[in-house]
């Protein structure tokens, strides 16, 4: 397998890849989105055929961390994956031109693969004050998205700020920051949230595009349910000791060194719909932040990233039994006779209280008006 | 006063009468068989694991909101017992040298108390011999609790509209041709669901099969007169929180007291007639107190 970095435009290495090699990337393309063996076999011809997608890569507010963590996949590599498996016909981070020639480069596939270039942005787009915060060519970053989708035949926006602002988008927000769904609004944009997104996401989105020429089914906000259909917290590997009750409660304590949950410390795993708890980053087992220690941020939420502050608890949207158990009902205890005696003694008492009060407020008939009142009338009689 | 005094005596004696003739038996209640079309659970203590997938499957059928009270300050469904959103539990027994958890949800009793005790036929067997509720019959009296002898149907205190909470064996589901959540997603098969009678010969076999595993009784065979629910333990079935272990059904009792007292119309005539000496007394005192010669007229 070719391992070295390769520029776009220069040839393949000499000899490029056998076909068992081929077919194995191909494979874990397709496992990564969770399509068959069959749809493997079928990326594997369409990319044989020279049907390589053609990908145009816009970068507008970012840190270029979604290429980065690009760039260290190793099923495939990203020189396999830009030379064999899709054509990667503008990235400013990774093409070989630069100046006219880069904007050339970019018009010229658009206009060849009209309406059928997968189109994919990174970083979030400002808005405000016509959108000058972010210009390349001259041109605002709003007006070369907007173009770019009209002709795309899909729009993936890949990380947190392409898909709802992000970072840039965070207060106080200081040049209007949206992301690639805002501004395209009335088209399907599939996002991929994420700080950085996880590129085995983005791939098998990209290839089942190329090879099918569908998209994944996605959620309300656009993701991939095959990526984000569950939270963090239901596959977390720290999952357990939530269960049993076990938390850190401070870096470095007792519990955060024997690797106990992190949720007291803040983590928005319970809130965060995403797979890094399944699908490692860059190959690196544990790579993410529980894997290290860190309770899980919520990057791939618009509600909790960057908003809701680093160290605050999430809410537990659906409680799970715990990794205890109540008791068999203990038998209440019955009431026993002498308790029962003095509970009746002492309300007699409080009734006796009670009406010897009220006979002093002059509330009862006293008794001897009544016998004297009886006396007179027989008295009279 | 004098006669106040005998015929105050007189009444508490008829008082008397009347309640030991009422305490006699007024005919057998007719001992009842369980509907032909009854279907329940076997648990089967010997193969729970505690992993309480029951419990939330529960919840998700029935569509029951988490009770975050207990344990854990809110961060887990934690029930201690059937509550007003808890229809199924697993509860644990810690004796001294044995352990067991035990399931609690509604046994559908053969002939159950609740029903007995419902004045208005709320609560009633209906399809499959399940008892049900029905919400337009209920006036909230809550004697179907005080007759429970499981402890089982429960009452919305927390709502403005409360409702009865029980298990109603998934009866939703059975009607969409599935089986209660609980019997299905248990992975060891520790709660099955099937008729009655195939339950029962599912218990017996296992008891014959394993004398050694089992307390020697399928609880819920004849116990309070038969339950659709059916239980297998290795652990006495008192520890477990099965309190009865007798074979009368409650509504035997309900109905051998209360048709007792009023036999005859014996218990009412018996109050009123003590109720028409107070009057009489009360009558003949006032007379001289409130007279139109009264001094302080």
């Amino acid at each position: 397998m070719p391992s070295s970095l390769v520029p776009i435009g220069l040839p393949p290495p000499a000899g490029g890849m056998n076909r068992r090699d081929f077919l194995r990337i191909c494979t874990m393309a397709a496992a990564a989105v969770g399509l068959s063996g069959t749809a493997a076999a079928k990326i594997a011809e369409a990319v044989a055929q020279g049907r390589k997608p053609s990908v145009i890569w816009l970068s507008f507010q970012e840190c270029t961390g979604c290429t980065e963590s690009l760039l260290r996949t190793s099923h495939p590599a990203l020189d396999e994956l830009i030379l064999d498996l899709v054509s990667l016909d503008y990235h400013e981070a990774l093409m070989a031109p630069s100046g006219h020639l880069a904007e050339r480069a970019r018009e010229q596939a658009m206009r060849e693969n009209d309406g059928k270039y997968i189109l994919v942005v990174e970083g979030a787009i400002p808005t405000k004050d016509g959108g000058i915060y972010c210009k390349i060519g001259g041109r605002t970053a709003l007006d070369l998205v907007t173009e770019a989708a009209q002709h795309a035949g899909a729009i993936i926006s890949i990380g947190s700020c392409a898909s709802f602002g992000g970072i840039p988008a965070a207060d106080p927000d200081p040049t209007g920051a949206k992301g690639a769904p805002q501004v395209l609004e009335g088209k399907t944009v599939v996002t991929l949230p994420g700080c950085p997104a996880n590129p085995y996401i983005f791939l098998g989105v990209a290839l089942q595009y190329a090879t099918f020429g569908t998209l994944p089914a996605l959620d309300d906000l656009g993701r991939p349910l095959f990526a984000y259909g569950r939270t963090i917290h239901e596959h977390c590997p720290r999952r357990p000791h939530f269960d049993a009750g076990r938390f850190a409660v401070q870096f470095g304590d007792e519990g955060h060194r024997q690797g106990w949950c992190l949720y007291k410390l803040g983590c928005k795993g319970p809130q965060t719909y995403a797979s890094c708890s399944v699908l490692h980053f860059g190959d690196v087992v544990n790579a993410w932040p529980i894997g290290i220690g860190h309770p899980c941020f919520g990057c791939t939420e618009q509600k909790l990233a960057f908003r809701v502050p680093l160290h605050d608890t999430a809410e537990i949207e659906r409680p799970m039994p715990p990794d205890t158990y109540p008791a068999v009902a203990v038998e209440r205890e019955g009431v026993s006779p002498v308790a029962t005696g003095v509970a009746g003694l002492v309300g007699g008492a409080l009734l006796g209280a009670g009406m010897m009060a009220s006979r002093k407020l002059g509330l009862w008939p006293e008794n001897g008006a009544e016998s004297a009142g009886g006396a007179a009338s027989a008295g009279k009689e | 006063m004098a006669l106040d005094r005998r015929s105050l005596l007189k009444g508490a004696a008829l008082t008397a009468a009347a309640a030991t003739v009422g305490t006699a038996p007024a005919g057998a209640r007719e001992r009842r068989a369980a509907p032909a079309d009854a279907v329940g659970l076997l648990y089967d203590t010997t193969r729970c694991i505690g992993c309480k997938a029951c419990v939330v499957a529960c919840k998700e059928a029935n569509n029951m909101p988490p009770d975050t009270d207990g344990y854990g300050g809110g961060l887990y469904d934690a029930p201690e017992a059937l509550n007003e959103t808890t229809r199924n539990v697993i509860q644990l027994y810690q004796g001294e040298d044995e352990t067991s958890f035990v399931k609690r949800q509604c046994m559908h009793c053969v002939d159950p108390g609740c029903v007995g005790a419902c004045m208005l036929g709320a609560l009633q067997k209906r399809e499959y011999g399940i008892v049900t509720w029905d919400g337009s019959r209920c006036i909230g009296c809550r004697y179907c609790q005080v007759a429970c002898p499981f402890n089982v149907p429960k009452f919305e205190w927390s709502k403005k509209a409360p409702k009865i909470v029980k298990c109603e064996l998934c009866v939703h589901r059975l009607r969409e041709g599935k089986e209660p959540a609980c019997s299905e997603v248990c992975p060891r098969q520790a709660v099955i669901f099937g008729t009655r009678a195939e339950l029962l010969a599912e218990a017996h076999r296992r008891l014959a099969g394993h004398p050694d595993r089992y307390v020697p009784k399928v609880y819920g065979e004849h116990e309070l007169g038969g339950t659709q629910c059916l239980y297998l333990s290795h652990v006495p079935f008192e520890k477990l929180g099965f309190r009865f272990q007798h074979d009368e059904p409650v509504p035997e009792v309900q109905q051998t007291v209360q048709h007792g007292i009023y036999q005859g119309f014996a218990a009412p005539l018996a109050l009123y007639a003590v109720l028409g000496a107070v009057m009489f007394r009360n009558r003949r005192n006032g007379a001289g107190e409130t007279g139109p010669d009264s001094p302080d007229s």
